[in-house]
């Protein structure tokens, strides 16, 4: 891409959404239907809601299970990724597990979950965690078995540790499909970070979008979409920064075996 | 100091065994540059991986030192033909290099030197921090050379490491092992297709017979060292060589041919 190519595509993306807001702006402007209220008194409730009143209360609990449920997951499905991805054994054993468990829509286990743990931050966490361990599981046993059987041979030859091998060669080799499954499951851990929350909490967002609409506060409910919106773009963004970085020997490797 | 004693590999079993490696048998002496040579799909690749102890042998057994191979030695080591899948993308030259060090546990600063020295030999000083597809296929399969050098094998398997470069690297790659092998007195056992290459490398050749494999013939290489592509190229000698060998692998191939015929 020239320079000028870049510019237009980044202006392209910053206009179109700024062009829409605008629309819906104007559209909603003398809007005196209850449930769509003008854009400005939706941004001014966000600012007053958002900035920075309630974000002690409940922006910081959601992100907090939602990044503890994400980091148990991803810690969990990795460790457990790479075991089955080098063992065919426990890969057979554990298939018919895996596959049903993440069968399961999540949703269905909120109420086991209430249950057995209540209604406080680890049923959250936990919810979050269950659902966002099978993408990124998947995809580190399908990167462990998807290893270049030359670079396999190259590390036994050079009588590398297991240690080593898990580490510097096996997660590595990898961590291109570690980190795709890791963006589906931050996408799902922002959905069920939402849905537990409505369904049993006193604080968050979830909790907050659901409890305007129930009293009728629908510009303050409007608001809370709108952050969610803002929240996963935002996750998802600064995610790919961070793989873009960890990633950088992927991109150059691929590119030259293209060029 | 390299012994294969009537080694054989069968893949599978019953009716669909295939037979890559018959019955073969030959010495590798210490500090000796053996070039194996035979037809495509001959088991040249199958020998290798047995010879290196990443492939268990069906009949026979390899034996370094009268060591029975049974896994990888660590006096050994192998270069691939795919220099592109066999060094780790994710690292440096340096750190390719370095990484199989960490098995025989050295001071930091011992490592480092035979990171360099290696990194040296093959010419590659100034690009110590480039990461491996940064590079051309040459100077990867430069790194790779480095990388086996810097772990100080007694022997070196090299299975067909310039055959995916273009002729002018293979030249100069062809002189910088024989130039790293005087260097590190390393004994080089070396797989390839090309004639020329291995009348030009080697001290000894073997020939082998398409699979199931045996050894045609062993035969001495008298040419004057050092070579040079041109000079060692011109003698009669080496004409002869190499018309001797080409010979020979004909020979057995159109010899195989009915033997194969029958479907």
């Amino acid at each position: 891409m020239t320079r000028r190519q870049r510019l237009l595509a980044t202006g392209l993306e910053v206009t179109v959404p700024l062009l829409l807001l605008v629309i819906w702006g104007l559209w909603s402007s003398g809007s005196s239907t209850y449930y769509f209220p003008p854009l400005t008194d939706i941004l001014s409730t966000f600012a007053d809601t958002w900035l920075f009143e309630r974000v002690g209360s409940d922006v910081v609990p959601s992100l907090v299970r939602m990044g503890l449920g994400f980091g148990i997951a991803v810690v969990v499905a990795i460790s457990a990724g790479l075991l089955l991805g080098l063992s065919p054994r426990a890969r057979r054993a554990a298939a018919p597990i895996v596959e049903f468990l993440r069968a399961i829509p999540p949703p269905a286990l909120l109420p086991f979950a209430i249950l057995v743990i209540g209604v406080g931050n680890s049923m959250k966490v936990f919810i979050i965690a269950f659902v966002c361990i099978w993408p990124i599981l998947l995809n580190t046993i399908d990167g462990v078995t998807g290893v270049d059987p030359t670079l396999r041979d190259t590390t036994r030859v050079y009588g590398v540790s297991k240690r080593d091998r898990l580490w510097r060669v096996m997660l590595p080799a990898a961590s291109p499909q570690i980190f795709a499954g890791m963006r589906t499951s931050l996408s799902l851990a922002l959905i069920l970070m939402v849905i537990s929350e409505m369904v049993a909490s006193t604080n968050g967002i979830g909790y907050f979008v659901l409890q305007s609409q129930r009293t009728f506060a629908i510009p303050e409910m409007w608001s809370g979409i709108l952050l969610l919106g803002i929240l996963g773009y935002t996750l998802n963004g600064a995610f790919v920064l961070i793989e873009r970085r960890v990633l950088r020997w992927h991109r150059g490797a691929r590119a030259s075996a293209l060029s | 100091m390299l012994t294969v004693d009537h080694l054989g590999k069968t893949y599978g079993e019953g009716e669909d065994a295939v037979e890559a490696i018959g019955d073969l048998e030959f010495e590798v002496l210490e500090k000796e540059f053996v070039c194996i040579v035979g037809p495509s799909g001959c088991g040249k690749t199958t020998l290798l991986k047995c010879m290196s102890g990443l492939l268990t042998p069906t009949r026979g057994e390899v034996r370094l030192h009268d060591a029975r191979i049974d896994g990888p030695p660590e006096r050994m080591a192998l270069v691939f033909q795919e220099y592109g899948r066999s060094l780790y993308p994710w690292m440096s030259v340096r750190q390719n290099v370095a990484f199989p060090l960490r098995r025989k546990r050295l001071a930091k600063e011992e490592a480092s030197q035979l990171v360099e020295q290696a990194v040296e030999a093959v010419d590659l000083t100034g690009f110590l921090d480039r990461y491996p597809w940064e590079l051309s296929g040459g100077m990867q399969q430069r790194v790779a050379i480095a990388r086996a050098l810097a772990y100080q094998p007694e022997i070196l398997l090299m299975d067909e490491p310039f055959a995916s470069v273009d002729a002018q690297t293979r030249a100069d790659l062809e002189d910088l092992i024989l130039e790293v092998r005087r260097q590190y007195g390393v004994t080089v056992v070396f797989v390839t297709h090309d004639i020329d290459e291995s009348v030009y490398l080697g001290d000894r050749i073997v020939v082998l017979t398409p699979a199931p494999t045996t050894v045609q013939e062993s035969l001495d290489v008298d040419l004057p060292t050092p070579r040079d592509q041109l000079e060692t190229k011109e003698l009669p000698e080496f004409a002869r060589l190499r018309a001797h060998v080409y010979r020979s692998i004909k020979r057995e191939q159109t010899s195989a041919e009915p033997e194969r015929a029958p479907a």
